[in-house]
């Protein structure tokens, strides 16, 4: 895929009202430091569109107060190239979000499809792109069902399942670092998880293992031409593991923190949905 | 004579391998008299068309007096083949096929004669064959019992009469052969020949009549002609007169030949069994035993999907594989987003309508065709918007385009199949080039490269891949699956032997000689390996062939340009799903069919008097040719030599596995090899033992009768007949199985058991035996096999590590690198490849960046050659860099050798300059990890070079095999260069090609990057 990694649209989402307030009935909430989730939200978007140059869409805060994961966008929906999978959140109360996307992608001219099976669960989250092909955790999040949507939805591609255990999404631990290059957590798990996308893949990938799992979680961009991106966690986070990335070849390294959302769970790439939408029509 | 003895090798082609097992059989039996034989033949009345064979033979080659009373049938008997039988035998062959023999027909009879004129021509070695024991009534007789049973009763009894004569004429047969090769035969063609005149002379006792007699008698053939029908690509439908007993390589050719099909090795003839399923029709098996009772309807269609299309040699065969993948699309086989539905449509359209014109194409033009399974209104207009934006493309290239966006696709060249896991949930197997896919529910679950697998097996319905143990894993695990029936066992085990052979090996493989203690299919792929065809291919020398692009027309127009209504989706649809064919379009297209048949009978014609074999078959033929001399080498034995290579290596594979697993652990054994394998009794033994030596003896004595030419025709028709032989020593093992199977078998089913039983009880023990033995062999070969064993990894000395798919990591880069200056005395791309102006970062970026990548590559890459010379290097001098020489030069080379990984491969870039240039040769190797030392050049077994050229590459590829010390080592050599200026990125192209050469060769690793710049001094400094 010539075009892996190049992207001109972002959406984030705002932060709801309510997050990081002490008394936060949410449990989720807790221990959220609103002031820095506020500051590494608005560097982060800065990034984006900066850096990266991505045209950025916010979408309005959640309205319900505090459900902070309302920020992690890329659980509602799953982008490649024109197409996109809305997907149904195996949490009921997150499953509004995905309305709220489904109108600035459609606004986007984007192909949107819809996960309409009760059955299937399915969060962005663990749906992996590798620019070749799928991975599709099936998770405590994304069931089996869940996961033929992807296939139906990007029928050029190959969809593989991979299991991740209980606490988390498969791209807790991965993402990619580059066109062929998978960056992988050092944990037991997640080098399990790397061995069964090796066994299931007709590519070969270059794999970038860091010692820190919440540090595999990068976002890799193309700008301009030649220009590799990468934004991820920064040296005072996880400062072995961003060592590796001056490992790779001419790349513009943008560190980037989000102590904040990874209380929740999340990483960085989950903050963002980036689309690479060319309007031709 | 040679003419004549092309067009016979066809006629002959069909009976080969019934041949071929009779002269196994017959060796032991060679005392059997004719009475035997006909006797056999009545007990085989139940058998279908096994008889058949000798008679055509019998008929055709000998027109002694029982000959001539046998009178072939006529044509319309033929096509019947049950009805016609009667009196129509009496009557002479060759008189009511002149007469009632339409144009199509006509050609046959052609074929007849030049069967005869062969054995005139042949005298020398066809005087002896003679005639078949059996009158041609008795024969026919058999051939209408036959028809309806179970082929594999046939060829016992076919087999036993053969054997009889068959001993002796195998002299006569290799002179024969010798004679076929130098007309220019097709080498397949020529080992047919061989076998049948084999037969021929095992029937006939009265040689010496025989031959007097023919020359007269030409024309009396009592050969059975059958209308077959095929449905085209292009969802047209031709039909063919073929000889009932002919081989499915027959038919194939016709076809090939009729649509100008120069590189026919990606396509095959499917037919749709009684089930209604899709079976490959087997080429070198007769195609009566194959469809038996099903209509004589095919499709032509694409088998292996190259996975890489840009690299066919030809535009008309990228055409036709164009055909096929719209197929799949709108069948829905091939799933495609609606973005790659549009860029396909819109490619086809500029394919077959070329530059969009607004006056012509008016709103609504593109619902004319069929893009997709559900074509919506939306998908047209964007077709149509993305066809605008094609102007310019030649249909050539638009279809290229479709191409390279439709291997991307998931499931492009996947072969799909239902089946169960072990715990009973419906998956789906697909096996496509790389190897065994799983799916559940459209979601990958598993894969299994073919590097992974040691063993495909089945029995009965399970079907088993045994698999090499992981980095942590101690043993083997064998997994198995189950399948709707046995017949679907079989046929994803045979589409999988067939994938593995044609994407992974350099040549086909042999069936192993020394397996007569496994029991089941000898089934192996007998066609051109994915490399041989390329290699092939790079030899096609012929202007463009002009064809008409007319799939998607056919929907809107006929074949003369007016509308044919309501076939469109439909008739695809049926199309795609295939035998059925629309009847609509079929009056016309089977018109222009009757005259393209009658063209080819000329052709024949043409053959037999003298000299010329088509031009296809030439120019085909002569990569063959080219691997034969280069095997020569070794000299005169190098026939024998080579097929007792392939056996050796076989048998070495095989000990390795047994080594391996032994070592591994016995109690370990993989529960497929545990069931298959029934402790061998005495007597199977016995059997077997004679009879393979026997064979071999065979074999060695014809080897050496080939011509260099031949030579791998000679081995793969040892093969066969070597696996024959096993194959009898196995099926008679297991008797029971083979009863059983005939049980199953629907409606003959009694009259073959009665049969089996009978010749059973008949025959002293031993005798029984073998008897049964050729019987079940033809079992075998004909598809009942309860079981069946394939070891994929047996010819390639792979490494085990190399072909674990792992992902590579970056921080294996370690490298030390040397500098060396080097002068060249050959220049071995003169003026053409010059590489102007070359970025210096590249070479730094090469060194340092790319490096790794270069590395990792290789590891898991093909090696990659380049001419001789970096053959040469690569044995014995690791560090010899062959550069060209550049007239004025500063040379430098770097080597870089990476302590990690092992291995084979070279990849080389090298241009040469005109001018003044800076000639940089930069090496990456890996190290010697496999314990295959390369001190020891080794054995040259084969050694093959392939040259192909696209915009600015040009890519030599030669493939070495060697043996040393008991490894035999497959290294292949890529010498890619690389031409342009500045506009070019060097790197990517290099990237690239090593990215396609990984591709290629997935199991092979690459040990070895030469990269050598050569830059023009003028322009930048030196670095």
């Amino acid at each position: 895929m010539a075009s892996f990694g190049k992207y001109t649209h972002a959406i984030v989402r705002g932060i709801p009202a309510g997050v990081g307030v002490k008394d936060g009935e949410e449990s989720e909430g807790c221990g959220l430091d609103a002031a820095k989730l506020h500051r590494q939200l608005g560097v982060y978007t800065g990034i984006l569109r900066q850096k990266l140059g991505l045209q950025v869409i916010e979408l309005p805060a959640s309205e319900q107060p505090g459900l902070p994961l309302s920020l992690c966008v890329e659980d509602a929906v799953v982008v490649q190239g024109d197409t996109a999978l809305l997907t149904r959140p195996a949490d009921p109360d997150r499953r509004k979000e995905v309305a709220t996307v489904k109108k600035v992608l459609e606004e986007l001219k984007l192909r949107v499809f819809e996960v309409t099976d009760e059955k299937a669960t399915l969060d962005g989250s663990d749906v992996f792109f590798t620019g070749r092909e799928f991975f599709v955790g099936i998770s405590k999040w994304t069931n089996h069902k869940g996961a033929e949507y992807v296939a139906e939805a990007f029928k050029d591609f190959t969809v593989s399942v991979v299991h991740i255990p209980e606490p988390h999404h498969l791209k807790s631990f991965c993402s990619m670092g580059g066109p062929s290059t998978i960056i992988i957590g050092n944990s037991e798990v997640a080098q399990k998880v790397i061995k069964a996308m090796e066994q299931l893949t007709d590519y070969q990938y270059d794999k970038l293992s860091v010692p820190d799992d919440a540090a595999a979680n990068c976002i890799y961009a193309r700008v301009g031409n030649k220009c590799n991106a990468l934004v991820h966690r920064t040296a005072d986070e996880f400062p072995e593991s961003s060592k590796v990335f001056k490992k790779l070849p001419d790349y513009t390294l943008i560190p980037a923190s989000c102590t904040e959302v990874a209380k929740l769970g999340a990483s960085l790439s989950s903050c963002s949905i980036l689309i690479n939408k060319k309007f031709e029509y | 004579m040679t003419t004549k003895g092309g067009s016979l090798t066809e006629v002959k082609e069909e009976p080969e391998q019934i041949e071929e097992d009779h002269v196994e059989a017959s060796d032991s039996q060679e005392p059997v008299n004719i009475s035997q034989e006909q006797e056999n033949d009545v007990k085989d009345d139940g058998q279908p068309e096994s008889i058949e064979q000798p008679l055509k033979e019998q008929e055709i080659n000998s027109p002694a007096p029982n000959a001539s009373a046998q009178a072939s049938p006529s044509s319309s008997e033929r096509k019947e083949q049950t009805v016609g039988k009667g009196l129509s035998r009496f009557l002479p062959g060759w008189l009511k096929k002149q007469k009632s023999l339409s144009p199509l027909e006509t050609t046959e009879d052609k074929e007849a004669e030049k069967d005869i004129p062969q054995a005139e021509d042949m005298h020398p070695v066809e005087e002896e064959q003679p005639e078949p024991v059996c009158t041609s009534s008795e024969l026919e007789v058999k051939k209408e019992e036959k028809v309806d049973e179970e082929t594999k009763i046939d060829e016992r009894v076919e087999q036993l009469s053969v054997n009889s004569g068959e001993l002796q004429p195998v002299e006569e047969e290799k002179i024969v052969e010798s004679l076929e090769k130098d007309v220019g035969m097709n080498n397949a063609d020529v080992i047919t020949e061989e076998k049948k005149e084999e037969s021929n002379k095992g029937e006939d006792p009265q040689k010496a009549e025989d031959t007097s007699k023919r020359s007269p008698l030409k024309i009396p053939k009592k050969i059975k002609v059958m209308q077959s029908k095929v449905l085209m690509l292009d969802g047209s439908e031709s039909s063919y007169e073929i000889e009932k007993r002919a081989k499915g390589q027959v038919l194939f050719d016709k076809v090939c030949e009729q649509i100008n099909l120069l590189e026919r090795d990606y396509f095959g003839l499917a037919f749709r069994d009684a089930a209604d399923e899709k079976n490959w029709l087997d080429p070198a098996k007769e195609i009566k035993k194959q469809i038996r009772n099903c209509p004589w309807q095919f499709s032509f269609n694409v088998k292996f999907y190259p996975p890489d299309p840009s690299q066919l040699t030809e535009d008309i065969t990228r055409y036709y594989l164009c055909l096929q993948l719209r197929q799949d699309i709108v069948s829905g086989r091939l799933p495609c987003s609606f973005v790659t539905h549009a860029l396909l449509g819109s490619c086809t359209l500029q394919a077959e309508l070329g530059d969009y014109d607004a006056d012509e194409h008016k709103t609504g033009y593109v619902s004319e065709l069929q893009f997709a399974p559900r074509q919506t209104k939306e998908l047209e207009e964007k077709i149509c918007e993305l066809h605008k934006t094609h102007r310019g493309l030649t249909p050539a290239q638009a279809d290229a385009q479709f191409l390279e966006n439709a291997k991307m696709l998931s499931m492009y060249g996947v072969d799909l199949h239902h089946a169960k896991d072990s715990e009973g949930v419906d998956i789906m197997l697909g096996i496509c080039a790389n190897g065994l896919l799983i799916y559940k529910d459209r979601l990958r679950i598993n894969r299994f490269a073919w590097p992974k697998i040691l063993k495909i097996s089945y029995k009965r319905s399970n079907f088993y891949i045994k698999i090499r143990p992981g980095e942590t894993e101690q043993f083997e695990s064998t997994i198995g699956f189950k399948l709707p029936n046995h017949r679907a066992a079989k046929r994803l085990w045979k589409v999988c032997v067939e994938h593995h052979t044609f994407f992974r090996l350099l040549s086909p493989e042999q069936t192993p000689k020394s397996k007569f203690l496994t029991l089941g299919s000898k089934f192996r792929y007998s066609g051109r390996t994915q490399a041989q065809t390329r290699e092939a291919s790079t030899l096609i020398d012929r202007p463009a062939p002009y064809f008409e692009r007319t799939s998607s027309k056919r929907l809107s127009r006929s074949l003369d340009g007016g509308p044919v209504d309501g076939i469109n989706e439909v008739g695809l649809l049926q199309d795609s799903s295939s035998l059925d064919v629309p009847q609509s379009s079929t009056a016309e297209v089977t018109a222009s069919k009757v005259g393209v048949i009658k063209v080819e009978a000329t052709d024949e014609k043409i053959e037999v008097k003298g000299k010329t074999t088509p031009s296809k078959e030439s120019q085909l033929e002569m990569p063959m040719e080219m691997k034969n001399k280069s095997l020569s080498i070794e000299g005169e034995n190098i026939y024998i030599r080579h097929s007792n290579l392939m056996l050796e290596d076989l048998d070495k594979t095989q000990e390795d596995l047994l080594k391996h697993q032994a070592s591994i652990s016995e109690l370990k054994r993989s529960f497929m090899e545990s069931t298959p394998e029934p402790c061998p009794n005495e007597w199977e033994n016995r059997l077997t033992k004679p009879l393979s030596l026997q064979t071999e003896g065979d074999h060695a004595s014809r080897a050496e009768g080939f011509p260099a030419g031949a030579g791998d025709i000679g081995k793969s028709s040892d093969e066969k007949q070597k696996s024959e032989t096993e194959e009898q020593a196995e099926v008679v093992v297991e008797e029971t199985i083979v009863i059983e199977e005939v049980k199953r078998a629907p409606s003959h089913s009694k009259v073959k058991l009665e049969k089996a039983v009978e010749s059973s009880t008949v025959v002293p023990a031993s005798k029984v035996s073998s008897k049964e033995g050729h019987a079940s062999s033809s079992d075998s070969h004909s598809e009942s096999e309860e079981e069946a064993e394939y070891h994929p990894q047996i010819k390639e000395g792979e490494n085990i590590k190399r072909e674990k798919n792992e992902f590579k990591t970056f921080t294996t880069v370690g490298m030390e690198s040397k500098v060396s200056v080097t002068e060249f005395d050959k220049v071995r791309f003169p003026m053409v490849h010059k590489m102007q102006d070359v970025p210096e970062e590249s070479l730094q970026e090469l060194q340092n960046g790319e490096l790794q990548e270069a590395k990792q590559k290789q590891e898991d890459t093909r090696p990659k050659l380049n001419g001789d010379v970096s053959y040469v290097d690569s044995d014995a001098v690791p560090e010899v860099v062959c550069c060209s020489e550049p007239p004025v030069v500063k040379t430098e080379m770097v080597t870089i050798s990476d302590t990690v990984s092992p291995d084979k491969t070279e990849i080389s870039t090298k241009e040469v300059p005109i001018v003044q240039t800076e000639t940089k040769t930069i090496t990456y190797e890996a190290a010697q990890g496999d314990g295959s030392g390369d001190n020891d050049p080794g054995v040259l077994m084969s050694a093959q070079t392939i040259t192909s050229e696209s915009i600015c590459t040009t890519m030599t590829t030669q493939i070495t095999k060697t043996v040393k010390g008991g490894v035999s080592e497959t290294r292949i050599e890529k010498r890619i260069v690389i031409t342009g200026d500045t506009d070019i990125d060097h790197d990517q192209a290099l990237a690239q090609a090593i990215k396609e050469a990984k591709e290629q060769h997935p199991d092979m690793s690459v040990t070895r990057v030469v990269v050598h710049k050569e830059t023009e001094l003028t322009e930048d400094g030196d670095e």
